[in-house]
């Protein structure tokens, strides 16, 4: 049995099937990235398996457990935390109630110093804690998708899902992201990351999954996917079968 | 230390009042009383959810009848017990229903509740019953009233400092911030809504009960009058309806100039509570307390 | 007896339909839920049979006009209350309830001009109030006629939206008010010509109303309610879903009150309105987000 454990998910809306179909696995403390063209269904994957959207069919485990048909507050603490791919923080917040609720409400249940303590020990991590009591509205927008991944980490998650965070950095702040999420990985948190950043994806994750108009056309080594055929033509518009 | 205490003087010196006034200073600290109340009754759900009710008579007036129909049959203590478990339980069934639809939803439906309430007792009095209007002969005196009121309206202040600082507090602030955010951050939406609403409305139901013997006779169009839901969201509002002093800093002067204006121009009064309250949503949108935070804030900075 | 409730309730449901069609642009194009609507209407009410009764100038005649000074009041109305708030609001959502909180304001500041004005008294005229025989059922003229502007109203408006450059102008603000300006449209324009086309339905109505309906200084809000619930279950900004929304209001209340009790009707649209907002909060006819 898989950590995460992915089985023919199918996401169906009206007539159109933004995921078709969809198994595949993780195992504990893997690194996997999610590709594909634009409009693949990567982001309603990852709703997917946040419980943001319900699954039309298939099944979702973690660890064993059932996430299909659980609500999003109930897969939240079941160990899943993700980040969105239009950064969603709390503007009338400060940053340290930002990345607190996760601690409060998420797995752990925390309260009062030991949430502080947490969510001081998730702003350190992603370099915020000098502002802890700053309002969370005023931030930039690199520092807001910093809070939204100290916020995703004060869970304490078993496993975190980004969808598209290194998006809309410049080259300094990449590589300061990818060190960031490499520590992660290193501390041996299991990371599911949606990315369109190639460079990225070959210094973090040895291995990915593609998908392609709602299905899964390749997960292997990364370097394999990326002179795979399949995932060349998909990314070129060609024909997937040819 | 001093922020428990100082209020409690207050509370002290409040209920010391009555001895001190005239007949009609008693009728306007109960008014005001009953607003502050409301107002920050108001604000436990919707100040920190954003969720704007209009519905704050369905729940007044609801209590106020209860009285009105259980005065003779049961002991007053047992007649207020009634009305907060039937405010709780219409709560909980309007909550359930309606508290999964998003903003503009729920006000629209919260603007007709009270409305529906008032045609169904209409209804059902003229024909099941046969009466419309009901009176109350309770012996209970002007001062006890204010007493009560007073009771509340501090019990409501005290409650709401205790849920700010409790988790439900946290995911009411959270939940006005980004409903999403919350959800994957592990907050249970319906449940920490439905509870936050049931107090609130518990505490509505309370104060309409309480008041209801100074209108000695209660007829559906007299206790779920429209204009109470509307002094009480922008009372709240005019304060700062996120705050623990707001609702009552807006109460206080709003229910004296609202008081002032019905005596002495009750043809215009309408109209001058319209222009009031669109002021205030012009010129006050976060509240006054939030607005002289800024001020101060911008002072100091400029000075530095 | 079923031809009677079908006749009087469809004839009803145009009245409805009219009422809903000009909240459904406002809040559909101008992202504005007007709580006053209702009051609007009454206006235009009040001054149509103001004008019949001590000039004699018939209501039907007035049409054109009321229907212009609409959508005047309409445009000033966004000019002067709304815009600073859409202005205020920038991209967040709190134009929402700003606008619910200002008409709400607005509503009691209208009201209480009408009562200054009008008085708290019921009020009604006679016009063109013969019977017409309509498949054995006796309609009055005044309801024909009422529900003929409906149709004609409605009529237009949805082969406008459908088929002339403004109405796709117009139904793409409504779509994605935040990728309009990409293509040019000027959003702010659109939004007020919206919201003061609203108000010109909602004066309208309104006139159509005081032919033959009893109304007082304080019925603004059960027109606003009416309208919304129609405006819900039709689905926001959706036209031709409003008219089908507010014929199916009409005959539910006339069924209700014919074979229940009047005093149920509103009990009646109160609960088919939670049925649908649970059922689907996209109206009946909305597409499925």
């Amino acid at each position: 049995m898989s950590f995460l454990e992915i089985e023919n998910a199918v996401k169906q809306f009206g007539g159109l099937r933004a995921v078709d179909d969809v198994s595949f696995s993780l195992e504990r403390g893997e690194i996997v990235g999610l590709l594909g063209p634009n409009g693949s269904g990567k982001t309603t994957l990852i709703n997917l398996i946040s419980g943001a959207l319900p699954a039309t069919s298939g099944d979702i485990r973690l660890n064993g457990m059932q996430l299909t048909g659980l609500r999003r507050d109930r897969i939240a603490r079941a160990g899943v935390a993700r980040t969105f791919q239009l950064v969603r923080i709390l503007p009338s917040l400060s940053l340290m109630e930002n990345v607190m609720i996760t601690a409060v409400f998420g797995r752990n249940t925390h309260w009062g110093d030991d949430a502080k303590r947490v969510a001081m020990d998730a702003l350190d991590m992603v370099g915020l804690s000098a502002r802890a009591t700053a309002a969370a509205g005023d931030l930039t927008y690199i520092d807001q998708k910093r809070l939204e991944l100290a916020r995703a980490l004060a869970a304490e998650p078993e496993i975190l899902l980004l969808d598209e965070w290194l998006a809309g950095l410049n080259p300094t702040e990449l590589s300061e992201g990818v060190a960031l999420i490499r520590k992660l990985h290193q501390g041996g948190l299991t990371i599911l990351m949606v990315e369109h950043i190639i460079d990225a994806v070959r210094a973090l994750c040895p291995r990915v999954v593609v998908m392609n108009s709602g299905q899964l056309i390749a997960d292997e080594a990364t370097d394999a996917a990326l002179s795979d055929p399949k995932v060349i033509s998909a990314y070129l518009g060609g024909d997937v079968d040819a | 230390m001093i922020r428990t205490v100082l209020p409690l003087i207050a509370l002290a010196l409040l209920a010391f009042v009555p001895f001190l006034v005239s007949d009609y200073g008693l009728g306007l600290l109960i008014g005001a009383a009953t607003y502050v109340t409301l107002a920050s009754a108001w604000a436990l759900f919707s100040g920190q959810t954003h969720y704007i009710s209009l519905a704050t008579v369905a729940f007044y007036g609801t209590g106020a009848y209860t009285v009105a129909v259980l005065n003779e049959a049961l002991p007053y203590g047992a007649v207020l017990l009634c009305a907060a478990l039937i405010g709780g339980a219409m709560a909980l069934i309007v909550g359930l229903s309606t508290l999964r639809l998003r903003g503009v939803y729920f006000v629209i439906f919260s603007f007709g509740l009270a409305e529906l309430v008032r045609q169904l007792i209409t209804w059902y009095e003229v024909n099941v019953t046969g009466t419309l209007g009901r009176y109350i002969f309770l012996e209970i005196t002007s001062r006890q009233i204010y007493w009560q009121m007073l009771a509340l309206g501090a019990a409501t202040i005290a409650l709401t400092a205790w849920v700010n600082r409790s988790r439900l507090g946290m995911a009411l602030r959270v939940i006005g911030d980004d409903e999403t955010v919350a959800a994957h951050s592990g907050i249970n939406l319906a449940r920490v809504k439905i509870i936050a609403f049931v107090l609130s409305a518990v505490i509505l139901t309370l104060a309409g009960a309480i008041t209801s013997p100074r209108y000695v006779y209660v007829e559906p169009s007299i206790v779920f009058n429209p204009t109470i839901s509307f002094l009480t969201v922008i009372m709240a509002l005019l304060g700062g309806a996120n705050r623990l002093w707001g609702p009552a800093l807006g109460a206080v002067p709003l229910f004296l100039v609202f008081e002032w204006l019905s005596s002495n121009f009750p043809d215009s009064y309408p109209i001058l509570l319209g222009l009031l309250f669109i002021g205030v949503v012009f010129l006050f949108p976060s509240g006054l307390i939030a607005q002289a935070e800024t001020l101060f804030r911008g002072r100091k900075e400029a000075k530095e | 007896m079923l031809t009677t409730t079908l006749i009087l309730g469809l004839v009803l449901g145009g009245t409805y339909a009219l009422l809903a069609l000009g909240l459904t642009l406002q809040y559909g194009i101008a992202r504005i839920m007007n709580l006053a609507y209702g009051e609007l209407t009454l206006v235009s009410a009040f001054v149509v049979v103001a004008l019949f009764q001590n000039l004699g100038i018939s209501p039907l005649l007035m049409l054109p006009a009321v229907a212009l000074c609409g959508y005047g009041v309409g445009w000033l109305l966004y000019q002067v209350m709304m815009r600073p708030l859409v202005k205020r609001s920038g991209s967040s959502g709190r134009l929402e309830v700003d606008s619910i909180l200002a008409t709400f304001g607005l509503l009691f500041l209208i009201q209480g001009i009408l009562l200054v004005v009008f008085g708290a008294n019921f009020t009604s005229i006679s016009y063109l109030d013969q019977g017409v025989n309509i498949l054995g059922v006796s309609v009055a003229l005044n309801r024909l006629i009422a529900f003929a502007i409906c149709v004609a109203a409605g009529a237009a408006l949805v082969l406008a939206l459908k088929k002339t450059k403004w109405g796709l102008v117009m139904r793409a603000v409504a779509l994605a008010p935040g990728s309009a300006p990409l293509v040019g449209i000027d959003v702010n324009r659109i939004a007020r010509q919206g919201f003061a086309l609203g108000s010109a339905l909602a004066a309208t109505a309104g006139a159509s109303i005081s032919m033959y309906q009893t109304f007082s200084a304080t019925d603004g809000v059960v027109f606003t309610m009416k309208a919304l619930v129609i405006v819900i279950m039709g689905g926001v900004g959706n036209v031709p879903g409003a008219l089908a929304a507010g014929f199916g209001l009409g005959l539910l209340e006339t069924f209700v009150a014919t074979a229940i009790d009047p005093g149920l009707t509103l009990a009646a649209t109160f609960a088919i309105f939670l049925l649908v907002l649970l059922w689907r909060p996209q109206g009946l006819f909305g597409a499925r987000s």
